[in-house]
């Protein structure tokens, strides 16, 4: 049962490359773009905006409301088009790990919608999601407390590894996959777990995951940085 | 912005963004946008974007064309590409929209549907074109159709082992398309006959008419929008949309 080496080549506690873009989608109050290896998320944020039906208003404060989709190709076999048992939860997840950070005390009555649409897929999509949505937050101007970075982690074979692909989480001989967000105190807001691990185990597989969202989180904050520097040039 | 600023800047032929009333934004298509499809590509018109993938499935042809494949265009105004959007069911506007390009394909036969069968009476493909808009401003129709006739003519089909579809890996075959059936959707407002609008004046069209054209030849037709037109208007309308064909075609070549 070891796997002694990566498909792509990787160290264990390497993740894919990646890149990310703000600003994607003009139509947006807030969007941003994250790739990591093959897999491509764009994230749309829209509001703070009124709350339709009413009495879904929350009079307190704003509500966030998230839908995580992928598009019919962005997947080997074609994924039929609208909601699925599977979005439904991973929107829900998402919801809840953006949440912590964000403060919408300001806007009662209001929601932010956030919506999340997988281009490609290559495993890991929800983090990337996450991540990309993150970005979009900023750039829509919602206060938050900090960024929220995601990857995933896990075991394959005998090694925890982190950012798993597609082939990975397939690998024939078992995988265990554990998507993991932080805020950027390394506080978990997402958490979920497929296969079968040690306590020891997952522990160590957060602390990858630790490292991994932090240099997650660089790479966002370098490209809104990079953005909003950009913007003051022109 | 003011809606009557529009029309009367269009009364004098002028646009807000400086554009003449027959003139397209600039257009730029890019393949390849999404690995797992069979084809893809994306279209942008100013910043207007859509992107389109076509996969394949196997499928069984209908009674009446044995020896035919068949096309599935389904368009998905996700709320990803504008305020307007909601979730839910596809609304009429993503019907209409995917049923225009369905349109042009299929009556145009850019695509021989006789190369879709696998084996007659059994077996055909199924080829399904999603259109997705990612930011809409303005000219949704133009563009999907240039980003779907570029799809398609980019996708190969998957390999079939042992009777099964492996979606992972493509053969080297694809589909010719024969013409470019591109279609220019003419706008008018305030008696001024205008194409690709953007967001802004999309609010203030009076009426719409697509069309599809190859080779000169007409193969679609939609008039949309709450205000008719006269047979002068269409006249003109399609005058337009042929001197247009060209210079769409050229970014599908």
């Amino acid at each position: 049962m070891s796997y002694t080496k990566r498909n792509d080549g990787r160290k264990f506690d390497e993740p894919r490359k990646m890149e990310a873009k703000i600003g994607v989608i003009p139509r947006a109050d807030g969007s941003a773009m994250f790739k990591i290896g093959d897999t491509i998320a764009i994230a749309a944020v829209y509001g703070p905006r009124e709350l339709h039906p009413k009495f879904l208003q929350n009079p307190e404060k704003g509500i966030l409301r998230c839908n995580y989709d992928m598009t019919s190709f962005s997947v080997p076999e074609r994924k039929k088009p609208g909601p699925s048992r599977r979005g439904t939860e991973i929107s829900l997840v998402i919801e809840k790990s953006l949440l912590p950070v964000l403060d919408l005390n300001q806007f009662p009555n209001a929601v932010v919608d956030v919506f999340i649409e997988i281009i490609q897929a290559n495993a890991g999509t929800r983090c990337a999601g996450i991540t990309a949505a993150s970005m979009a937050l900023a750039h829509a101007g919602v206060p938050m407390r900090n960024l929220v970075s995601a990857v995933s982690v896990g075991k394959v074979g005998d090694k925890i590894v982190i950012d798993l692909d597609k082939s990975e989480e397939d690998y024939e001989e078992g995988a265990t996959d554990i998507p993991v967000a932080m805020n950027g105190d390394h506080e978990i807001t997402l958490l979920q777990l497929d296969g079968e691990i040690s306590k020891d185990e997952l522990l160590k597989a957060l602390e990858l995951a630790r490292k991994g969202c932090a240099e997650i989180d660089k790479v966002q904050r370098d490209t809104l940085k990079e953005f909003y520097r950009g913007i003051k040039d022109e | 912005m003011n809606n009557d600023y529009i029309k009367s800047l269009v009364e004098k032929g002028k646009r807000i963004d400086g554009r003449n009333l027959d003139e397209f934004r600039k257009i730029i298509i890019e393949t390849n946008i999404s690995k797992n499809a069979a084809g893809s590509a994306r279209c942008k018109i100013g910043q207007t974007e859509v992107i389109v993938g076509v996969k394949f499935d196997v499928g069984e042809p209908y009674p009446d064309s044995p020896d035919e494949g068949t096309i599935i265009v389904i368009a998905e105004l996700i709320p990803v590409a504008s305020p307007d959007f909601e979730l839910g069911p596809p609304s009429p506007k993503a019907t209409e929209l995917a049923r225009i390009v369905d349109r042009g394909i299929r009556e145009s036969k850019c695509i021989d549907f006789k190369k879709l069968c696998i084996k007659e009476g059994e077996k055909i493909w199924m080829a399904f074109i999603d259109i997705y808009p990612l930011n809409d401003d303005g000219n949704l129709i133009d563009a999907s159709v240039l980003a779907s006739l570029k799809a398609l003519s980019e996708a190969k089909f998957p390999k079939i082992v042992n009777d099964k579809v492996e979606h992972e890996s493509k053969t080297n075959n694809g589909l010719k398309l024969n013409k470019l059936p591109v279609t220019t959707t003419l706008y008018k407002i305030s008696g001024n006959i205008l194409v690709d609008v953007n967001n802004k004046e999309e609010q203030v069209v009076d009426s719409r008419l697509s069309v599809s054209v190859a080779d000169g030849n007409i193969h679609a037709l939609q008039k949309g929008g709450d205000v008719a037109l006269s047979i002068d208007d269409i006249s003109k309308m399609i005058d337009i949309a042929m001197k247009k064909e060209k210079e769409l075609a050229k970014f599908l070549k």
